[in-house]
């Protein structure tokens, strides 16, 4: 018989188990700063330039406190607030609505209730709002809220209960609705449920929807943020696609916020608040506006970038929903209107 | 599968003239050999052929750049690193789950098979979540771990845990069979002949099974690589720090880079090619014994 392999593979095994473990813990214990931002779907490509252009500003003025990275997570703004409160160590959390941030505070305690307070305009460095992304030369004729409730018409949005995207959508639709049925709610329910009758597919991300979209070809229109479709315009070529403009849309203001119990346990507070203002720095709002966000401050960004959005009417959350607080429980809350009013095609 | 094969020549002319006393006619023959031709063209070839082809839409060295580019290699690393630390936790865990099941008699044997087979049954989605139900900050030992300073969902613990469970049953499912048809018989001589029960175990117990073992370790390193919903629920998707290759190549995909996605993508498919080539090896050569592991 020969010399068996068995023992040798297994210690040999073993060595390396205990070599990779090794490692794994050393790396992990590294003493460097490194910020971790939890953001929502499509501000992929806003960060990776906002997230360079800090890093050689901070380094340069601050040398002894470099940060080696900023890390990146993103996906469905409600399914990233639950990854926070489940315990991702997120340094700042950039969602993209307020409604996200407060359950954090409320659930996982680690910021506090009025942290909506702590930063200019209600935490929101830019605003952006809802249009209509639709195939080339607008074959279906969609020009308005009214149009997407025609038999026959195939709309792309994402599932409210995980995409803050598509909850911005589905109050847009819902003030539209308000205006036009003169606030008579059987009327504005009734459009609302058509309208998610002809939804073929909700995905959880505002990201997910686009590819749908724009990618495997489904559906006639989508609903989209202003920023996610002029990039869609930008990567696939202004020839396959329009951008509608509805008479009325909303405007939302993607919040910013310090989760502070983690930027204390990893001492990063410094940076970690530096990273939010240097967004509201004339800097930060040039990026924002290049990245097809609308920025508060629009004399620090460059004109053409400003000139690219339309002008629409928009209403605020607070105006027509009585905020984020009211708006969440009574729209996509467990048996909230989006619950009554979105009958799956069996 | 493997069941099926019947090398030699000489068992080639009983079997046509068993077809024609059944009464099929050649014509039923090709129709059924085309529509698994067919079936395999479209639903296996194709998609893997694409994945090369897309992967080399954009060139060499946008190729190269999608691999070495710093997430990517992160990715890689990360990968391979979860996998180096969950295939052999599995190897040796499932060695003794298999020896205990297929050479001793006790209670609840039942059970413990039906537990090994546990995560086949269960969606990987519920896999990755029962660990942020344990680990995570809201849950049972989330205070605990958090007072610790221990992190193990959203970080490197977590995507290990979330892949062993996930990968548990293939070491294990493919040496009880094995084990079980073998019998006891040669452990036992070995210990009339006076070896030391550890000496029986690496002398006797492990060569005979080797090739099943070997076999399992295959799958169980090609699904921990691949896994996708599990770890992705454990991950956080925090880019070069938890994101696996699977999950890496979504990201791509996402950001509007086909092509480098599907440069990721193309390790993992030469992974599974690599896997294919070596487990009909396997087979080629030791069909005999691995076949005889198999019928239960």
């Amino acid at each position: 018989m020969t010399r068996p392999v068995f023992p040798r593979l297994l210690r040999a095994g073993l060595v390396l188990g205990a070599f990779t473990l090794c490692f794994g813990v050393v790396a992990g214990a590294r003493a460097q700063t490194e910020l971790l931002n939890v953001s929502y779907d499509p501000t992929r490509e806003l960060y990776r330039d906002i997230n360079a252009a800090f890093l050689a500003e901070w380094n340069a003025k601050h040398p002894d406190k470099k940060i080696s990275t900023i890390r990146q997570s993103h996906g469905g703004s409600g399914a990233q607030a639950r990854t926070v409160i489940d315990g991702l160590n997120a340094d700042v959390v950039t969602l993209a609505l307020a409604g996200d941030i407060d359950a954090v505070a409320e659930r996982s305690k680690k910021l506090p209730l009025d942290w909506q307070k702590r930063l200019p305009h209600n935490s929101s460095p830019y605003t952006s709002t809802i249009v209509f992304l639709v195939r080339k030369g607008n074959p279906k004729a969609i020009k308005d809220w009214g149009d997407l409730v025609k038999p026959g018409v195939q709309i792309i949005t994402p599932n409210p209960k995980t995409s803050g995207g598509a909850r911005w959508n589905y109050l847009a639709a819902w003030a539209y609705a308000e205006k036009a049925f003169n606030k008579d709610e059987a009327k504005v329910r009734d459009y609302i449920g058509k309208l998610l009758a002809n939804v073929p597919v909700l995905d959880t991300g505002a990201r997910g929807a686009t590819t749908t979209f724009t990618q495997r070809g489904i559906g006639d229109v989508f609903l989209s943020w202003e920023n996610e479709a002029f990039l869609a315009l930008k990567e696939f070529g202004a020839d396959k696609f329009d951008i509608v403009v509805p008479s009325l849309s909303i405007l939302a203001e993607p919040p910013v916020a310090l989760v502070d119990a983690n930027v204390d346990a990893k001492k990063t507070r410094e940076q970690a608040q530096a990273y939010l203002e240097f967004l509201y720095s004339p800097k930060g709002q040039a990026i924002i506006a290049r990245n097809f966000y609308r920025p508060r401050n629009p004399e620090a960004a460059d004109a053409k970038d400003i000139a690219n959005f339309p002008k629409v009417e928009l209403v605020t959350i607070d105006d027509v929903f009585g905020g984020w607080k009211k708006a969440q429980p009574t729209h996509f809350g467990d048996g909230g209107t989006f619950d009554q009013l979105y009958k799956p095609a069996r | 599968m493997s069941d099926a094969t019947l090398p030699s020549a000489s068992a080639q002319e009983p079997r046509r003239s068993a077809s024609r006393a059944r009464g099929e006619s050649p014509v039923v023959q090709v129709i059924l050999i085309a529509v698994s031709l067919v079936f395999l063209l479209l639903f296996l070839l194709l998609p893997l052929v694409t994945v090369f082809v897309e992967a080399a839409a954009k060139g060499w060295e946008a190729y190269r750049a999608a691999i070495t580019e710093p997430d990517a290699q992160a990715a890689i690393q990360l990968t391979l690193l979860v996998a180096a630390i969950a295939v052999p936790f599995n190897v040796i865990v499932g060695i003794a789950a298999a020896w205990a099941i297929a050479k001793f008699e006790f209670r609840g044997k039942d059970l413990l098979i039906s537990l090994i087979d546990l995560p086949f049954s269960v969606s990987p989605v519920i896999s990755g979540l029962v660990f942020v139900l344990l680990f995570g900050a809201q849950g049972y030992f989330g205070p605990w771990l958090q007072a610790n300073d221990i992190k193990i969902v959203f970080a490197l613990p977590g995507l290990i845990l979330a892949t062993v469970f996930v990968t548990f049953p293939f070491v294990a499912r493919e040496l009880i069979p094995h084990m079980q048809s073998l019998g006891s018989s040669d452990e036992e001589a070995a210990l009339t002949l006076g070896a030391s029960p550890w000496r029986v175990f690496f002398r006797v117990t492990l060569p005979n099974v080797k090739w099943s073992l070997f076999y399992g370790v295959l799958l169980c390193n090609a699904r921990a690589m691949g896994e996708f919903g599990a770890v992705a629920v454990v991950s956080g998707k925090i880019r070069g720090l938890t994101n696996t290759m699977p999950l890496h190549i979504e990201i791509l995909y996402n950001e509007y880079m086909g092509a480098a996605a599907f440069a990721v993508a193309s390790l993992l498919a030469g992974l599974a090619l690599v896997t294919l080539v070596l487990k009909t090896l396997l087979e080629w050569h030791y069909g005999d014994v691995i076949s005889a592991s198999r019928h239960h």
